[in-house]
């Protein structure tokens, strides 16, 4: 089974729905005896950081999930739920994250060409950096939808993928067994399934 | 990069899609459900569902089906149609949509797109503008291109990007239905002066359509059209194989 962080935060709705698809047994759950029964857990996220970082501790779910991701529990964090998994986000000052992954999230605008648009919204292709399982069944190239303004930096050792938009934009991350995707693999058709049923088949650490 | 996206947009009344459809291969071709679900397989950037129902009766098939959709397809949905409050955005986004597209309701209330964009974030914002020249002005119309409101178009379509509308979807009446192409010269006004996506509607006849939008016009994100794709006049797929021939970035 697995186990989605209810925190409050953002529309869980496509997110279930995706794992019924690929025929895994999904629930959404704010329970952290729920979570600990959960054989992998998802992470997800909207909005901005510093309300969703407030809201995951008051909840209880910030320590319910570092608990079970400790065990060695596949754990992936999905768009802001990504950025939660890292140290520190400058978004409209200065907040912490779960401290997961080594990095930290700061303003895509201040990278990129002022041509570009912000936010960074739309199907971008994926450039991969390292070997990965979460990655078997799709390719190199392969496009996935993306919704944000913020991006993960300095975590080089982290990042699997990258997305080009006026710099290297932080796609997917992973730290042992704890995984990080920036773009929505639940609206990301075929290719985005194929993304979470290759983490619905990562075992333990 | 980021691709230009190709947007289908299905027309729902009475829980049936409104414009005919004939694909091989799709039995109940009115079942917007199925519909989208063909889309979805076949290369579709992202659906709009658009409701076109009067009673509040009709609105609770639309919903039901807008539910089902979401949960059989998984490319970004995008919902309009009778969108007039904060209630609306509510009701359609627990449905699985992920933006929202306000028109007469926000000529109505203005004040719509801010509450909308300050409560779900401006990417979940989209005004929709049917526009068509009048006395050589572009003209803000409502009620589905049958009410001339007087509104400046590109006025109003400055106040809503800075009142919080993340995307414009510019749907020409002057060349809606022709299927001459896609009306150029209002859709540079528009893309010169907001700097959030633009999606050009109305006009698309052929492939070579969305050719010449993405060509002449590189700051249009996205082209949309429903009869075209619903009669298979144009498959998505091969519109993209002859973007990609142009050297246009699309996903396939």
């Amino acid at each position: 089974m697995i186990g989605i962080v209810d925190y409050g935060v953002g529309n869980l709705f496509s997110l279930q729905s995706s794992f019924k698809m690929i025929g895994q047994d999904a629930v959404v759950t704010g329970d952290a005896k729920v979570l600990a029964q959960s054989d992998r857990i998802i992470l997800p996220g909207v909005g901005a950081f510093e309300d969703a970082a407030a809201k995951l501790r008051e909840t209880g779910m910030a320590d319910a999930v570092l608990n079970e991701a400790e065990k060695g529990k596949p754990l992936m964090g999905i768009c802001l739920g990504m950025q939660l998994l890292f140290e520190k986000s400058f978004e409209y000052g200065e907040h912490e994250g779960l401290g997961l992954i080594s990095g930290n999230v700061t303003d895509l605008r201040k990278d990129i060409p002022d041509s570009l648009k912000v936010p960074h919204i739309g199907w971008n292709s994926l450039s991969f950096k390292k070997e990965t399982p979460l990655f078997k069944y799709i390719k190199e190239g392969d496009f996935v939808y993306f919704v944000h303004s913020f991006y993960a930096t300095e975590c080089s050792d982290a990042i699997l993928a990258t997305a080009e938009y006026g710099t290297e934009v932080t796609a997917a991350v992973c730290r042992d067994n704890v995984y990080g995707c920036q773009f929505h693999p639940e609206k990301s058709g075929r290719v985005g399934l194929d993304i979470l049923r290759a983490f619905c088949e990562l075992q333990e650490e | 990069m980021i691709t230009k996206r190709i947007i289908p947009c299905l027309d729902v009344r009475d829980g049936r899609v409104v414009k005919g459809v004939n694909f091989e291969g799709l039995n109940d071709v009115s079942d917007p459900v199925k519909l989208a679900e063909y889309y979805s397989e076949n290369g579709a950037d992202e659906l709009v569902f658009y409701d076109i129902t009067a009673s509040a009766e009709e609105r609770n098939i639309f919903t039901d089906i807008l539910k089902e959709a979401a949960s059989k397809i998984f490319i970004p949905l995008t919902v309009g149609g009778g969108i007039r409050t904060i209630d609306d955005f509510d009701r359609v986004l627990k449905c699985g949509a992920d933006k929202v597209s306000v028109n007469s309701g926000a000529i109505a209330n203005p004040r719509l797109i801010e509450e909308a964009a300050r409560k779900y974030g401006d990417q979940c914002v989209v005004l929709s503008a049917d526009v068509k020249r009048v006395d050589g002005y572009f003209r803000v119309f409502a009620k589905g291109g049958r009410v001339d409101t007087g509104i400046d178009a590109l006025k109003w379509i400055k106040d809503g990007v800075d009142m919080g509308a993340g995307e414009i979807v510019l749907n020409s009446i002057d060349t809606d239905g022709v299927k001459k192409g896609f009306d150029i010269e209002m859709l540079d006004a528009v893309s010169s002066l907001v700097d959030v996506p633009v999606i050009a509607s109305g006009g698309a006849g052929c492939a070579d359509d969305f050719t010449v939008l993405f060509k002449t016009l590189p700051k249009v994100d996205a082209g949309l059209a429903a009869s075209i794709f619903h009669f298979g006049e144009v498959s998505i797929r091969e519109l993209k194989n002859e973007l990609a021939k142009e050297g246009i970035t699309v996903r396939r």
